[in-house]
């Protein structure tokens, strides 16, 4: 194991690195408010959309996500011959996935902000949607950030099963670079990158809970 | 005198159970009405009414020129429209026992939030008289501090204040000293009796008879859901009428 074979394997893997970041990134822009809205549904008073959100909460966590991503790309051309691009289909199945286990963390936050301050929130005037975004969301933030980066780290290392509809991205170079080399080298500075990426979102995180311990919820 | 709240046999019922049974009284301007009695009585149960925390199941509330109800179809109260349920929300201020400040809003943004979002003032505009409001209720060297950094008694002020910024006719409080500890509990009073002074309309609901019987024109004494006796602080606690009136502050006294 030399060093110049694993600075081009790093270089080579790299090239993989846009295609996971995007796959992790577009999951938590479109995904976090999806679950936003999925939370609200299953809290909902019309019955018909809490039973829905609490049936396709049960079905995402229930099935296995690699399942998933097949389905979400091959099943539009078994039924109506439809096929469309393979990137697209794991955004929409990443996003499906994430939305509902985002959707159970911002429930939990939700259901613990006092009811006492949606009354003040209302006794002073305020709509249910400043009362949401100005009074109810900020504390909401504060208090699912610990759960919210367990889910955000695991997302980074979920894109690896991107390739299961043939994606390239970091982890599909390294197994190809394994089966080249016959060696598991590849697969560990894969790993590496993981680590890395991992250690940028705990630090983030923790950078956001240090900002946010100005005052304490009691 | 100008009258400002009319209660009209006011039924509020959770499942089978009725919390308020019939419950009719008025409040006029510059007036400060205290309703005491022991937990369950309903007291409180009428206050949130009246600022529609709690739907009500009969009877009707004015406030103003504006009633909450407008008819009633086979006996289900069918409420006035969007606007006008506003128009009453914002005639009305409301203190809570456990002072529900926004935590994770500074002292003067707690005061300022409803007046900049609510009655769109200039942010410069409320701030200034956010800061009036702090220093009248004594506290204004915290206004930059979190609520969480101050006591139950500083917190109750601002939340008083912060009830007292949207300008409403009308202020109501819960129970406004019972989540404090009792060395706390004088400071709160202080201002609520400055408040009776400069003649605020108030509704309180207490357990301090003797602050009641000092601040209020009216006392109402509530038991299991309905006014027994409603009077002067003379009239109700000095001579009460009623065998339960008499019990209960028999029972109040001794615990003193």
């Amino acid at each position: 194991m030399d060093m110049s074979n694993i600075l081009n394997l790093t270089k080579i893997l790299l090239e993989g690195l846009g295609t996971t970041l995007s796959i992790f990134i577009l999951t938590l822009v479109i995904g976090i408010p999806a679950g936003i809205v999925v939370a609200i549904a299953k809290n909902s008073k019309c019955k018909i959309i809490a039973w829905i959100t609490k049936i396709y909460i049960l079905i995402i966590r229930g099935t296995p996500m690699m399942l998933q991503i097949i389905f979400v790309y091959f099943a539009p051309y078994y039924l109506f011959r439809i096929s469309y691009d393979r990137f697209v289909a794991v955004i929409i199945a990443f996003v499906i996935n994430y939305a509902a286990y985002f959707a159970e963390i911002f429930r939990s936050g939700m259901v613990s902000v006092p009811k006492g301050q949606k009354e003040a929130a209302f006794t002073l005037g305020m709509t249910k949607t400043q009362t949401f975004f100005r009074i109810s969301l900020p504390q909401i933030i504060k208090r699912i950030l610990p759960a919210l980066s367990n889910e955000v780290i695991s997302l980074i290392k979920t894109t690896s099963l991107a390739q299961i509809i043939g994606i390239t991205e970091i982890f599909a170079l390294a197994q190809k670079q394994a089966s080249f080399q016959f060696s598991i080298v590849p697969l560990c500075v894969a790993g590496v990158i993981y680590l890395v990426l991992c250690a940028v979102i705990t630090f983030a995180f923790h950078k956001a809970e240090k900002k946010l311990d100005y005052y304490t919820i009691t | 005198m100008k009258e400002i709240v009319k209660v009209e046999n006011l039924v509020k019922k959770y499942k089978d159970n009725m919390a308020v049974k019939n419950v009719s009284f008025t409040v006029n301007e510059g007036e400060v009405l205290a309703i005491i009695g022991s937990s369950g009585s309903g007291k409180s149960t009428v206050l949130r009414c009246m600022n529609q925390l709690e739907k009500i199941d009969g009877g009707n509330i004015k406030i103003d020129e504006d009633e909450m109800i407008k008819e009633y179809k086979n006996g289900k109260p069918m409420y006035n429209d969007k606007e006008t349920l506003k128009k009453m929300n914002l005639k009305c201020g409301m203190v809570f026992q456990n002072f529900n400040l926004f935590p994770h809003k500074s002292i003067i943004e707690n005061v300022t939030e409803a007046m900049i979002t609510v009655l769109k003032m200039d942010k410069k505009e409320a701030e200034e008289k956010a800061e009036k409001l702090l220093d009248k209720m004594g506290i204004k060297d915290k206004k930059d501090a979190y609520p969480c950094n101050l006591s139950g008694g500083q917190q109750q002020r601002v939340s008083i204040a912060r009830a007292l910024a949207i300008e409403p006719e009308i202020l109501f409080m819960d129970e406004p000293t019972s989540a404090l500890d009792p060395e706390l509990i004088g400071e709160v009073l202080k201002v609520i009796k400055k408040l009776a002074e400069e003649k605020k309309t108030m509704v309180i609901v207490t357990h301090e008879i003797q602050f009641a019987s000092q601040v209020a024109d009216r006392i109402i004494f509530m038991d299991k859901g309905s006014i027994i006796e409603m009077g002067t602080p003379k009239e109700v606690i000095e001579k009460p009428k009623e065998e339960r009136t008499k019990q209960f502050l028999q029972r109040y006294l001794e615990r003193e």
